[in-house]
C-alpha cells in the first residue's frame, strides 16, 4: 500500500526545532603551558624582523600588505560569521580567531596546483584558495554539507570527523607522485587530532611511500576543553622523527615564518623528498565553537597573554615601522573589510533552505532503485499536504 | 518511596555519580568528560568529586578510548566510556565489534568485559553532519553486545545502573534531543530487567513500538489519534538487543496491528527485525502488515531538512491510518 491512497491532511503539529548544545556555567583555572620550545620566528610579537638561518624570506612591501590584507579580511569574515551565529542565522560557527597567521602564511605558500585537505576551521586557507567565503557558511547554516566543488580551487570539503582527512591527503599525494606531477598536498589538523589513529597511519603511509604531503598541525593549545598535554608528552613536531621525516615548530602567530616554513616543506615535497610535519604553535582565542564555553576550563589570563602575540597587530607594527603601508592603505582596508562583512551578512540571509527532495540527491552516483522508490513515496506524501492547500 | 523530578541529563549524571560512589572499580573515560563535564554536561561535577583517576579526560582518539577500556576491564575495572557524538563512534567501531563483543566468547567465558559505551545519538538538534545519526542497528547486529536506549529520566537513571552492573558490554544510546526533558525518577526501587520493554500507553486498536527519542513522538501520536477515536498502545522497547518480543507479541495479539518507529533508516533497520519476528509469531493475529516508519536510505541531511527526514507526528499518524485502513 502506498501513501497515495491515504487522505490528504494538514500537519497536525508543526515540529519545533530545539537549540543545540546547552551552555555551561562558571570556570576554573588551569596551569599555563609549561614551556614554549624553540620556534621558527621571523617577526617578533613586538613587530621586529629577525633572521633564522634555515628560513629566509624576502617580501616586497606589496606582498607584505597582501598578507596583512588577507589576515584582516579573514578575521572580519570570521567575526561576521560569529555574529551571524549569535543572530540565529547560523547553527554553529568554529572561529579561527588568533590563527590567521598560521592559515594565511601556509595558504599563501601554496601553488594553484597544490591540493588542500582542511579540517573545519580553515577559513583563512579557503580565502587563500579563492573559495568564496559565503560558500563556507552553508554547512554551518545547515543548508548543505559543504557547498563547493573541491576541484575548482583544489580545496577539499571541510572534514568534521577528526583526523580522517590526513589519510585522504596522503593518498592524494601518493597519486600525485604516481602521476609524476610536482604538485604538493597539504593536510590541516589540530593538536587534538594528533591523537587519532588515522593521523598516525597517515604519517606511516606518507613516510613509507615518500608521499609529497605537508602535515600542517595548528596547535592552538586546546581540543575543546583538553589542553595539548592531554594529547602528547613530547612537542608535537618531534613526533615526525619517529616516523622518519622532519618536523618543525613555527611561531603560528608569525605570518612570515609560517609562509617561509610551509614554502620550504612544500618545496621539499616537490623535490620528491617526502613528507614534513609543521607544527604551528598558536592559540585559539575564542571558544572551540559557538556551542562551547571556555570559561569552564581555561583561565582568562591565558587568552590575555596570547593577545599580546596577536598575529595581525605584529604585522601592522612592522608595516608601519617599515613604512610599507600608509594611512590610506589602512583606511581603504577598513572599508573593504566592512564591505566584506556586509556582503557575507546579506548572502547568508538570502541563502534559501534546500529543496526537500535534496534529501535523496547524490546518495549514489549511479542511482539506486530503493532511493528512487523512497523519493517517490516522499514526494507523494508531501503532495498530500499540498492538495489540502496547506 | 523517593520521587524526584529531573531531566534525562540529570538522571544520567546522578546515576553515574551513584555508580562511582558505590563501586571503586567504576571509571568514566572520554573526551572532555572532566572539567567540562562533557559537551552535554552529563558528567558535570564528577571529576571534581571523584578525581582525575576516576573520571579520565582521554586523548582525542576513540579507538584508543574503547581499546584501553577493554584492557582496564580485563584488569578488573568497570569503565564507562563516553563517545562524544554518534558519528564519532566509528574510529572505535573496530575495537567494539572485533574485540569488545567477542572476547568473552573467545575466552570460553573465562573473562568478562563490563564496559559501557555511552553514545549521545539521534537528530533534531540542528547540528552539522555526523552529529545526528542513529547507528544502533550496526551494533545490534553484532553478537556479544547489548544495545539499549532509555526514553525517559527514570529509565535513564535505572538502565545506567543496570548497564554498569552488567558483566556484558553495553552500548548505551542516549537520545540527545531529549536530554532536557524532565520526568519523575523513583530513586529507590529497581524497575524491570534491562531488556524488558515497557508499555508506555495502553490501547486496543494498534501497537506502536519505538525507543529512545521516538517514544515521545509516538505518545503524542497516540494522544492525537485518541481525539479521532483511535486507541493506540505504545511500547517503549528500551533494549534493541536483545529485543523483548514477548511484550510486543502480547500487545499485537490484543491489537492486531503493529507500526515500528525509529529515526534510523528503515532499510536493514531494527524495524525490519521486529516486523519479521512478529510476523512469524503473530501471523494469524495480524490484521495488517507490520509497517515501519523511519529514516530514508540517504545520508542524514543538513539541519534545515532534518524535520523532513525525521519521523514526526504526521508520518507516524499516516502509518497508523494506513494500517487501520486494511
Ligand atoms: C572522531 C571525532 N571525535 C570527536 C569529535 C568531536 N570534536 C570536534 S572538534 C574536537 C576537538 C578538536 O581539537 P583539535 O584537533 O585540537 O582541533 P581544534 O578544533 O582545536 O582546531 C572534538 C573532540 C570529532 N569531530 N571527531
Amino acid at each position: 500500500m502506498t501513501v497515495e491512497s491515504t487522505a490528504a491532511r494538514k500537519p497536525r503539529r508543526s515540529s519545533k526545532r530545539t537549540s543545540a548544545v546547552k551552555t555551561p556555567a562558571k570556570t576554573s583555572a588551569r596551569t599555563p603551558q609549561s614551556s614554549e620550545p624553540e620556534l621558527v620566528q621571523l617577526l617578533t610579537p613586538e613587530g621586529e624582523r629577525v633572521e633564522h638561518p634555515d628560513y629566509q624570506i624576502d617580501l616586497t612591501a606589496e606582498e607584505l600588505r597582501g598578507l596583512y590584507r588577507d589576515m584582516v579580511l579573514t578575521r572580519r569574515f570570521d567575526a561576521e560569521a560569529t555574529a551571524l551565529q549569535r543572530q540565529g542565522e547560523l547553527g554553529l560557527w568554529a572561529s579561527l580567531l588568533g590563527q590567521e597567521a598560521a592559515q594565511i602564511g601556509s595558504g599563501r605558500a601554496l601553488r594553484d596546483d597544490d591540493y588542500v585537505f582542511p579540517t573545519y576551521r580553515e577559513h583563512g586557507v579557503a580565502w587563500c584558495r579563492g573559495v568564496d567565503p559565503t560558500n563556507l557558511l552553508g554547512m554551518f547554516r545547515g543548508v548543505n554539507h559543504g557547498g563547493w566543488d573541491p576541484n575548482t580551487n583544489n580545496f577539499h570539503l571541510y572534514t568534521i570527523v577528526i583526523g580522517s582527512q590526513t589519510l585522504h591527503a596522503t593518498g592524494y599525494a601518493m597519486g600525485v607522485a604516481k602521476d609524476g606531477a610536482d604538485s604538493a598536498v597539504i593536510a590541516y589538523f589540530g593538536d587534538g587530532a594528533s591523537s587519532q589513529g588515522d593521523v598516525a597511519e597517515s604519517f606511516t603511509f606518507s613516510a613509507v611511500y615518500n608521499a609529497p604531503v605537508v602535515f600542517f598541525c595548528q596547535n592552538n593549545q586546546w581540543a575543546i576543553s583538553e589542553p595539548t598535554e592531554k594529547q602528547t608528552r613530547v612537542p608535537l613536531y618531534q613526533r615526525a622523527q619517529g616516523f622518519g621525516f622532519p618536523g618543525v615548530r613555527v611561531d603560528g602567530n608569525d605570518v612570515l615564518a609560517c609562509l617561509a616554513v610551509t614554502r620550504s616543506a612544500l618545496e621539499r615535497a616537490r623535490r620528491g623528498e617526502g613528507p614534513t610535519l609543521v607544527e604551528a604553535f598558536t592559540y585559539r582565542m575564542g571558544a572551540h565553537t559557538t556551542s562551547d564555553d571556555p570559561t569552564k576550563y581555561r583561565a582568562d589570563e591565558e587568552r590575555a597573554s596570547w593577545e599580546a602575540k596577536d598575529p595581525i597587530l605584529r604585522l601592522r607594527t612592522y608595516l608601519e615601522k617599515q613604512q610599507a603601508a600608509d594611512e590610506a592603505f589602512f583606511t581603504a582596508l577598513e572599508e573593504e573589510s566592512e564591505a566584506l562583512g556586509k556582503r557575507v551578512r546579506e548572502a547568508v540571509r538570502a541563502m534559501p533552505d534546500p529543496d526537500r527532495m535534496a534529501i535523496f540527491d547524490h546518495a549514489y552516483a549511479d542511482g539506486n532503485p530503493l532511493v528512487d522508490e523512497e523519493r517517490a513515496q516522499f514526494a507523494a506524501y508531501q503532495a498530500s499536504f499540498a492538495e489540502e492547500g496547506n | 518511596m523517593a520521587m524526584e523530578k529531573m531531566s534525562i541529563a540529570k538522571a544520567l549524571n546522578e546515576s553515574l555519580r551513584k555508580a562511582l560512589d558505590t563501586d571503586p572499580k567504576v571509571l568514566i573515560m572520554g573526551e572532555d568528560v572532566g572539567k567540562l563535564g562533557g559537551v552535554f554536561r552529563i558528567t558535570d561535577g564528577l571529576q571534581k568529586d571523584f578525581g582525575e583517576d576516576r573520571v579520565i579526560d582521554t586523548p582525542l582518539a576513540e579507538s584508543g578510548i574503547v581499546g584501553t577500556a577493554i584492557g582496564l576491564a580485563l584488569r578488573g575495572y568497570r569503565p564507562i566510556v563516553e563517545i562524544q557524538f554518534d558519528g564519532f563512534v566509528f574510529p572505535a567501531y573496530d575495537q567494539i565489534v572485533t574485540q569488545l563483543a567477542k572476547m568473552h566468547a573467545r575466552a570460553l567465558g573465562k573473562i568478562k568485559l563490563p564496559v559501557v559505551v555511552r553514545i549521545p545519538y539521534g537528530g533534531g538538534i540542528g547540528a552539522v553532519e555526523h552529529h545526528s545519526e542513529s547507528p544502533e542497528a550496526l551494533f545490534a547486529h553484532v553478537a556479544g553486545l547489548k544495545v539499549v536506549s532509555p526514553s525517559n529520566a527514570s529509565d535513564a537513571y535505572w538502565m545506567m545502573q543496570q548497564a554498569v552492573q552488567s558483566d556484558d558490554p553495553i552500548i548505551f544510546f542516549e537520545p540527545k534531543r531529549r536530554y532536557w526533558d524532565k520526568g519523575e525518577v523513583e530513586t529507590d526501587s529497581i524497575p524491570g530487567p534491562l531488556h524488558r520493554a515497557s508499555v508506555a500507553r495502553t490501547g486496543s486498536d494498534l501497537t506502536l513500538v519505538a525507543y529512545g527519542p521516538m517514544v515521545k513522538v509516538c505518545l503524542e501520536a497516540a494522544a492525537a489519534a485518541q481525539e479521532e477515536g483511535k486507541s493506540i498502545e505504545v511500547l517503549d522497547l528500551r533494549s534493541m538487543s536483545p529485543i523483548d518480543f514477548d511484550t510486543i507479541q502480547t500487545s499485537v495479539e490484543k491489537t492486531g496491528r503493529l507500526v515500528v518507529v525509529h529515526e534510523a533508516p528503515v532499510f536493514y533497520g531494527s524495524g525490519a527485525e521486529i516486523a519479521a519476528r512478529i510476523t512469524e509469531r503473530c501471523f494469524y493475529h495480524l490484521e495488517a502488515p507490520v509497517l515501519r516508519v523511519g529514516g530514508y536510505h540517504a545520508p542524514y541531511p543538513p539541519a534545515r531538512l532534518e524535520d523532513e527526514y525525521l519521523p514526526g507526528l504526521d508520518r507516524v499518524l499516516d502509518a497508523v491510518d494506513r494500517s487501520l485502513a486494511y
